[in-house]
């Protein structure tokens, strides 16, 4: 059997994804996790002044929920039911560096934890950090140019 | 209001996202990635900061208000500090929490085992 044939017949006997039902779970997850940022976000605009500040902090806070939940397991059960509505939001990125570096700490601190850590978080920065350059040099190139 | 306006914004960016990782070949890692582009480039457009303003949290905590941070930052300390903000900016707004999840990270991970 070719492996094309064979990913067809996985494809075709293996249960159809509840793709209403997983996208509900998603909605909802994702949802309640926002709300509570919404909380946090409230309550930081009161403590500091600028709106860079107040967002700085709430993206801190909701990464430490997200590193706090994932240490005690509490996440991965979210990320099961949730999928992407526990991936999508910063919780989910500080998700990957944590349990990341939860798991490869038997390899080694410096090699295992540290270096692991970013091993999806790594990409997010990343490709945020360029497209977000490109982006902000072709603006400025064309507001000198203008 | 705000509370369900962030929970009903947040929640349909999630629920697009499952939709393409269920409908499509992208792994979650793809997905985060496309989503940390999308709000850098919105932003820069211009775009990101009203959607923010209408939607709050429900707009600043999913991944595209993670690249959306890293423009914004970019684009004020441009201003504030010339060429050097084009670089310096990225952490500008972003580096408190990356800082935050790396420290908590390392600590959870030498204090506590993963446990399955």
């Amino acid at each position: 059997m070719k492996p094309q044939e064979y990913q067809k017949l996985v494809q075709d006997n293996s249960p159809p994804r509840p793709i209403f039902k997983n996208m509900l779970w998603a909605f909802f997850v994702g949802g309640v996790i926002c709300t509570v940022g919404q909380v946090v976000l409230n309550i930081a605009s009161k403590v500091e002044n600028t709106k860079a500040e107040a967002s700085a902090v709430t993206l801190a806070v909701m990464i430490l929920i997200g590193t706090v939940l994932t240490a005690f397991g509490v996440y991965d059960e979210l990320a099961e039911k949730g999928g992407a509505g526990a991936a999508v939001p910063i919780t989910g990125f500080a998700n990957t560096m944590t349990s990341a570096a939860m798991e490869f700490r038997r390899e080694g601190v410096l090699l295992g934890m540290a270096a692991k850590m970013f091993v999806i978080a790594g990409p997010v920065i990343v490709f945020g950090i360029l497209s977000g350059f490109i982006v902000t040099l072709i603006k400025v190139l064309i507001l000198k140019l203008l | 209001m705000e509370y369900i306006i962030a929970f009903l914004v947040g929640g349909a960016i999630c629920a697009i996202g499952q939709l393409i990782i269920d409908t499509t070949k992208c792994s979650n890692a793809h997905l985060l990635v496309g989503l940390v582009c999308l709000g850098a480039v919105l932003s820069g457009l211009g775009i990101y900061e009203p959607f923010q303003e209408f939607a709050g949290a429900g707009a600043l905590v999913p991944v595209m208000g993670f690249g959306s941070s890293i423009t914004k930052g970019m684009l004020s300390e441009l201003e504030r500090l010339g060429w050097e903000g084009l670089f310096t900016g990225a952490f500008e707004i972003t580096g408190l929490g990356l800082a935050a999840g790396i420290v908590f990270s390392s600590i959870w991970a030498l204090l506590r085992k993963p446990q399955k």
